[in-house]
């Protein structure tokens, strides 16, 4: 396995001196007992292992439940560096919303010719549906989780954004209260930015995204496909802490023009939908007609303005890498700024020469399926067996623009404590962000994914990453 | 709240109250068949798998009742669909679909219990352990109902949990003192003999009533006594009068905060008029087996009734 060189590490330079971010950190790591340490990383698992944060497994025998490993060193971001991060998202996200509305409008981008119009016309997740129509508040991507990695002091790049169903914030919560179970007088000395009122910011900026004419107080509801679904834990953990209805699509059903959910009193109207399931199961009537987990008429009611939909539907066109490729372009057309946060360096496959390019170079390339997610369906040509590559390389040639490539970056590592000590390991970010009218709204956090295998580059959670609590330092 | 909430809380505490009430009429069997010779414990073992209505099952899977391929099957078996492990395993899929509707302290109990036992039925269970097995299962039951007590909203989610304790108490010990009448003793020559006695201790036993009964009846073991204790005492908790009457009174605040009435509601006012006229000495009258499958009947009508009232299903 090819270990990068010289990645940067988040919390000792090059002369082997403590970062900044970390001094406070260090300081009391050094005055624990390493026994202790110990005891404290088991008690940890013990912890999440009875509470049942755990995610399924499809395809494992009765759809186990795993816990996705903790890592209890915290990686840390120092306040400068996160205002610099939360400016950047702003930009971004602000982009992608004013990107979707125009791809279902006036489409001035491509009239622009600064995107192709094959970018849309061919995607999966574009819907005809939400053609002309503006959702409530005119907000299309309510909740979005913005990968990030580091090279470098300076170098963050966004990886991915994923604006249909991010997942992965329950992990940010309950990361940072296990933390402050196990380690009450480490916060007392390092002050750090708190994120346990991300469901209290998600429930207002959901409410803030209610259709006109609701109630007062809006009627919010999570959608889950259920309890085999792989995040259910989460579902069932926001609704809780919402103090909303967590819903299946068996308990809603259309009546006089609205949204209702079956109660034991009789059926009430729901005004805000905060859903898990994807655009295609939503509505059997309108998308897959086998989908027994959605609504039947859930799109007539929406278009109808009596229900906000979030995420809405066809916002998930910009999780898609081919947009992705084109996204400093985007960010450029709609803000009139040079983005802030730089993509990572991508070759799309569609295009003549940058195949030629990635083909030539594949055992150096990190090649994904432009609908992908979740580390399947890519090849990380490094790590790859010559009959991998050549494998991959046939099916490359067969689709050319289902692929882009990505140099392997070498990204930063951040410590994780291990039986014999601190050990570096790969990271990456999943920063969290609210969107409503009155604002952008970036939680002071995030989740850490930690490769836990020496060398590896890869932290999704069903690929055995690990998660780590994330501390943004106050000032 | 969800009827599908509403249905989930009322199920989930349904089994965790079936395994509890399973678990400690294994318990009772056990005692009953470690104080016989051999081929009477066979009988007894066969008694209790007939009580839980396991005898077809169990007889396409083993031809004797050796006690430990009874236990076994009773607790663990993959071919038994009302096995401890599985009723444990519904209780906790339950508690994970209502997760946003009760405590932690509800889940974490409910989850560790499940884990605890499910590790501790992970292999057949010797001799040695199936005790500390059904300790494990009575200790969940005890658990789960004091984090609910101490710690669960006395919204409607508390009375249907409520609801289905007490539903499926009812029916498990209607269905325990039919067995005991109906099957336990080898013939009617036995009554009043010294197995009968023990056989009724055994039944106070399985739902820990036998100190409570001894309080009040001066440690006399009486057959006619004890099924007064067990069918019309009020104060004693896992008596029928007392299952209803607190049944009665979760519904009563059912109707309270919905403002209106249900079928449920009618059929537990019929079901109190006949309790409330009831003598020990009408009970014998009318035959305790003939008694008890009213009594059932009746349980099982105003579960549906529950189910139907507050919209468990579409």
């Amino acid at each position: 396995m090819a270990e990068p060189v010289s990645a940067f590490d988040e919390m000792y330079a090059e002369d082997g001196s403590i970062r900044p971010a970390y001094e406070g950190y260090c300081e009391w790591q050094e005055a624990q007992e390493t026994a202790w340490l110990r005891r404290k990383h088991k008690d940890a698992e013990t912890n999440f292992r009875k509470t049942g944060i755990t995610f399924n497994v499809y395809g494992a025998e009765e759809a186990e439940e795993r816990l996705i490993p903790f890592d209890m060193v915290p990686r840390i971001i120092t306040s400068a560096e996160w205002r610099k991060l939360t400016r950047g998202i702003e930009q971004r996200v602000s982009a992608l919303n004013a990107f979707i509305y125009d791809l279902y409008h006036r489409q001035e981008i491509i009239r622009a010719g600064r995107v192709p119009e094959r970018l849309f016309r061919g995607n999966a997740a574009w819907l005809q549906e939400m053609v002309g129509f503006t959702p409530p508040g005119g907000v299309y991507t309510h909740i979005v989780g913005v990968d990030l990695v580091r090279t470098g002091p300076d170098d963050f790049f966004v990886l991915e954004d994923n604006a249909r169903t991010p997942s992965g914030v329950s992990y940010m919560l309950e990361n940072r209260e296990t933390m402050m179970a196990m380690f009450p007088e480490l916060f007392s000395q390092v002050r750090v930015e708190t994120v346990s009122d991300y469901p209290r910011r998600l429930a207002r900026s959901l409410a803030a995204c209610a259709p006109k004419g609701c109630a007062d107080k809006p009627n919010v509801a999570v959608l889950t496909p259920g309890i085999y679904n792989s995040a259910y834990f989460e579902h069932a953990f926001l609704a809780d802490q919402m103090g909303a209805e967590l819903v299946e699509g068996s308990d809603l059903r259309v009546k006089d023009g609205r949204v209702q959910m079956r109660c034991t009193k009789g059926y009430e109207p729901v005004d805000v939908i905060y859903r898990r399931v994807d655009d295609e199961f939503l509505d059997p009537l309108t998308f897959n007609p086998d989908s027994v987990l959605g609504v039947p008429g859930i799109m007539d009611v929406y278009r109808s303005g009596g229900i906000t939909i979030a995420n809405a539907p066809g916002a998930g066109i910009c999780d898609d890498k081919a947009i992705y490729s084109f996204m400093p372009e985007i960010v450029e057309f709609y803000t009139g700024e040079k983005p802030l946060l730089p993509n990572v360096e991508t070759w799309r496959c569609s295009d003549a020469d940058s195949l030629a390019y990635v083909l030539d170079n594949l055992e150096e390339l990190v090649v994904k399926e432009v609908h992908g997610s979740g580390g399947y369906g890519m090849l990380i040509g490094p790590t790859s067996s010559k009959r991998e590559i050549a494998e991959f390389r046939k099916k490359l040639e067969a689709k050319p623009d289902n692929y882009i490539a990505q140099p392997t970056l070498s990204l930063s590592t951040c410590p994780i404590f291990t039986q014999k000590g601190l050990a570096p390991r790969h990271v990456d970010l999943r920063p969290f962000v609210l969107v409503s009218p009155d604002g952008i709204d970036v939680t002071p956090g995030g989740l850490t994914r930690v490769a836990l295998k020496k060398g590896s580059l890869v932290v999704n959670s069903s690929q055995g990453g690990g998660t780590k609590d994330t501390w943004v330092l106050k000032e | 709240m969800l009827g599908r909430t509403a249905h989930g809380l009322f199920w989930m505490f349904r089994y965790l109250e079936r395994a509890e009430n399973t678990a400690r009429l294994l318990d009772a069997g056990l005692r009953m068949a470690v104080t016989r010779d051999l081929a009477t414990a066979e009988e007894e073992w066969r008694s209790v798998i007939e009580a839980f209505g396991l005898r077809d099952a169990y007889e396409a899977k083993h031809g004797t009742y050796a006690g430990y391929q009874a236990w076994n099957f009773i607790l663990r078996d993959p071919d038994n669909p009302a096995s401890v492990l599985r009723m444990m395993g519904d209780t906790r899929t339950n508690a994970r679909a209502v997760r946003s509707a009760i405590t932690s302290e509800l889940w974490e109990v409910v989850n560790e219990s499940w884990m605890s036992i499910r590790d501790a039925l992970a292999k057949p269970v010797g001799q040695g352990s199936v005790g500390e097995v059904v300790a494990l299962v009575r200790r969940a039951g005890t658990l789960a109902h004091g984090a609910m007590h101490g710690s669960l909203l006395r919204n409607e989610g508390f009375h249907f949990a409520r609801a289905g304790t007490l539903i499926e108490r009812a029916d498990c010990v209607a269905r325990s003192l039919d067995l005991k009448y109906y099957l336990l003793l080898p013939s009617l020559s036995y009554v009043g003999s010294s197995l009968d006695r023990g056989q009724w201790e055994n039944v106070l036993r399985s739902v820990s009533g036998d100190s409570a009964f001894r309080w009040l009846n001066a440690g006399e073991i009486d057959a006619r006594a004890i099924v007064e204790f067990l069918v019309l005492d009020e104060r004693f908790p896992r008596s029928l009068a007392f299952c209803h009457s607190a049944l009665r009174d979760e519904l009563a605040a059912l109707a309270r905060l919905h403002g209106r009435e249900g079928e449920s509601n009618a059929l537990m006012r019929e079901s109190d008029m006949h309790m409330a006229n009831l003598t020990i000495e009408t009970v014998f009258e009318q035959g305790l087996h003939e008694f008890l499958v009213d009594f059932m009947r009746t349980n099982s009508q105003i579960a549906a009734a529950i189910g139907e009232d507050y919209r468990f299903l579409r």
